[in-house]
Order: structure tokens, then sequence, then C-alpha cells
């Protein structure tokens, strides 16, 4: 195994698209690192992207953000302004291992890891973000829902990288939250996760909406039903029933160890609701954590 | 940087690193500049522990788990057994070692004995590179206590007694 870490995003799509093996980009490395040493992945070539300035930076214009892909989940929480415009990114990537992981672990390692209970991933489909993907034709942008196509499984053609998240600037009166549900209190994955993005007009009726579910597909869904349900309604105890319902319509999980098919998609009712509210009270301009 | 030598097809982890290139690092360890040669695959806890001699940063689980190879790079705590060395190229590495002596404690390493914070004692270099951490970041109240050292296991359960020992510390 070679490793390698260029300055650019050309030399490293350079050496990605090179490579006659099968080379792996290495983020925080917190899930690839684990799957060499338990002989999962035996990878020809290491590309470290942490040494390419784009890729560790928030740049913040016109309002949204633009977080580079190896931009660690401990940086994202020290961001006052995101953790203020997107608290729900910045607390589903902050609950992505402990505090010695989120040092390390990074949005584009959470995307690319290709889990479909990555904890960040809900919430930035939620978020309505874009990917940004370099590679040997040059760049382009897809939506966070369209990179996962399956478990392990990336929208990704030889030789491309993600650069970085496209997030919009925060609606005004909106709100984002993500929650999910674990049988322990920290150091757990998702059963179920759920991202919320709401927004409202003057007199409280929801005239945009996204939700977002982890961990009950071979990817992350975006719920385009529950969305639906919320838009031009007033978040009233119907219309939320209606949007849980979907939600729980959307699911086509599996039974594993974490649980079962019928619980995820009991529980994915549940956490929607959950999540709307605290989306709700964060438009109507309620500041808190969820965690 | 890079001697390269051929790679393998599909090998185990072990037959991986025998053929991993090889990469010349430095940085310094508690204090102290230092040049290593390792290969490419080896993690930072590796380094410390086998070509550095510094054993008092301890191999738990090795998948990133247990907390009891944490030290701090740059001020911040990382897992050793997740960290491949040649990505803390240039780094400020602190270990166990590199904290108090045996008659100047560190605060925190004092509060540990004075609230018995340990049994066997693995886990502590860990527990104690992580407390450090989580002081500066100035826990607001002992549930972030709790929060902030759940990468840190305790085998034992000492739990009680180290939340208890950080909490003196920070002044909760």
């Amino acid at each position: 195994m070679r490793y390698e870490a260029p300055e650019s995003v050309e030399k490293a799509c350079q050496l990605l698209a090179d490579d006659v093996g099968h080379a792996r980009i290495l983020a925080g490395g917190t899930d690839l690192l684990v799957q060499i040493k338990t002989d999962v992945l035996d990878p020809s070539l290491l590309i470290d992207i942490k040494k390419i300035q784009e890729l560790r930076e928030i740049n913040t214009g016109s309002g949204g953000f633009r977080i580079g892909a190896a931009v660690t989940g401990a940086e994202l929480k020290e961001h006052d302004g995101l953790r203020a415009a997107w608290p729900g990114i910045v607390e589903a990537a902050n609950l992505i291992g402990s505090t010695q992981v989120q040092g390390r672990a990074t949005l584009g390692g959470n995307l690319c890891n290709g889990s479909p209970a990555a904890d960040s991933v809900p919430a930035l489909i939620a978020a309505g973000a874009k990917v940004v993907i370099a590679g040997p034709n040059g760049r382009r942008e897809l939506p966070v829902e369209d990179i996962m196509v399956g478990v392990r499984k990336l929208a990704l053609t030889k030789g491309e990288l993600i650069v970085s998240f496209i997030v919009p600037p925060r609606p005004k009166q909106g709100g984002d939250a993500y929650l999910r549900f674990i049988p322990r209190t920290e150091m757990d994955i998702a059963v179920v996760g759920c991202g919320v993005s709401l927004q409202l007009d003057a007199d409280g009726t929801c005239t945009f909406a996204r939700l977002a579910l982890g961990a009950v597909a071979e990817r992350p869904l975006l719920v385009g039903d529950a969305a639906k349900a919320l838009i031009g309604s007033k978040l009233d105890a119907k219309a939320v029933d209606v949007a849980a319902a979907a939600a729980s319509a959307a699911c086509r999980p599996i039974d594993d160890k974490r649980g079962t098919k019928a619980f995820r998609i009991k529980v994915a009712a549940v956490l929607a609701r959950r999540t709307i509210q605290i989306a709700l009270d964060r438009a109507h301009g309620k500041t808190g954590t969820t965690h | 940087m890079m001697v390269e030598t051929p790679t393998t097809a599909k090998g185990s982890h072990a037959d991986a690193v025998a053929t991993a290139s090889v990469v010349a690092l430095a940085f310094s360890i508690n204090g102290r500049h230092c040049a290593v040669e390792t290969v490419a695959t080896a993690m930072l806890l590796d380094v410390i522990r086998d070509q550095l001699g510094l054993t008092g940063t301890k191999k738990g689980c090795d998948l990133g788990a247990c907390g009891a190879c944490t030290v701090l790079a740059d001020g911040r705590r990382v897992k050793s057994c997740l960290a491949l060395a040649a990505s803390y190229d240039g780094a400020d590495i602190t270990t166990i070692e590199g904290i108090g002596t045996p008659d100047r404690l560190h605060p925190l390493q004092a509060a540990f004995i004075r609230h018995d914070a340990l049994q066997c004692g693995y886990c502590t270099p860990g527990q104690i590179l992580s407390g450090i951490a989580l002081l500066a970041e100035k826990p607001k109240d002992i549930a972030a206590i709790r929060e902030g050292m759940s990468g840190n296991l305790c085998r034992c359960g000492a739990y009680p007694n180290i939340v208890a020992a950080i909490a003196e510390v920070a002044g909760l």
C-alpha cells in the first residue's frame, strides 16, 4: 500500500484516475482505517486529502456555506455562524463517535463511507445541501441525496472525489433539526435517523419543508410525501400526523441486531414528529440544543 | 519522501504492512523533536509505543472504540490507534509521559488519586489525556463531562470517580 498526501484537488484526482488497483481517499480515517485493520479493505493506495487547503475550510459567502469535505465534526461545532444557521447539521455531525473521533471524522467521509446510517447525511439532505465533485473532466454538482445509491455504493465515477458541500443560507423563519434513535446515550449507530428543515411565512404557514431519513433503507431517503403534507399547513397536529405516516410509509428497512423492520418503521414516525417540532421551535426563533 | 515497493493484490493487513511503502516523519513529542521512518500503514499508536518506546499510551481495542490510546495532537485529543502516523508529519504530540512527573503531578492526575478514579489503571493514561483536553473545552456541567468523556471506556467502572475528579479540577 502506498500513501500520498497531495496538496491540490487536481493532483488527488490524477492519483485516483491513474491508480490501477483500488485506491481509497483518506479523510478522517475513522471508518477506513478500521476497515483496513479488520481486513475488510486492502487499498493499493491511500490518498490523504487533509493537506488540500480547499477541503479543510468553511467559507461563508452570499449567506450560505461552502464546507470542505475534510472539515471535521469538531471544526463544524466551533464555527459559530454555521452552528447558528444550521444547528441540525452540526448536531448530526457531532453525534458521530466520541470527541476523539469528532476531531478527525469528516462530512465527506461520513457520506463516502456509504453507510445508510450515516448521521450527517439526512441532516444535509434536509438542508438542501449540494455536493461539489471534482474529477478528470472538471467539476460538477449533485444534491446530497443523489450521492449514495446503495450500501457502500456512490454515484462517483473513477477519478472523482468530493470537494465540498454547498449549504444554502438559512431561510428567514427557517429551522432545522436532526434526531436519531439509539438504545444507548452515546457512541452508537443510528437505528433510525431523521433530518428536517422547515420555513414559515409571516403568519406561520409552512412554505418549505424537507424531511430525510437514515438507516431505514439501502440509502438515506428524502421523503417527498412528508414535505407535501407539511407545506401549506400551519404544522398543526393533523399535518404532522400525515407527515409522520409518510415517513413510516417510505421506510424499506432490514431486520438486524440494532432493530427489526417493524420497529424501525414505527420509530421513523415518532422521530419525524419530534424532529419537526424542534425544527418548528427553531423556525420560531427558539434556541437550544437537542443533545 | 516516498519509497515505493510492490503492493500485494489481496492479502491480510499484515501482508499489506509488510509491503507498504516507507515514509519519513518528523514530529514533536512531549516537546522533544523526533524523526522516524515507518511504513505508510503504521498507526500513530504503534509508532509511539514500538518505535519511540513510550509505552504509557495503551492499546486496548485497536479499533477506535475504547479510548485507551488517546493522545493530544496539536492540542486536540485523538485516538492514536485510528490515526495514520503519516498524517501527523510536523504535528505536536503529547502523551502521558509529557504530563506531570512523579513528584509534580498534573492537577488532574492528583485529582484522580484523591477521587480513586482508577482501579487497574490501564485506561488511565487515555482518561487523563482526554480529561485534560476536555478541561480546555470548558465543560459547563457534569452532563457535559459525562458526554465529553464518552469516548473513554473503563472496564473497572470507575466512571463516577473519573467524572468527580474532572469536575473538581474544572471547578464544578
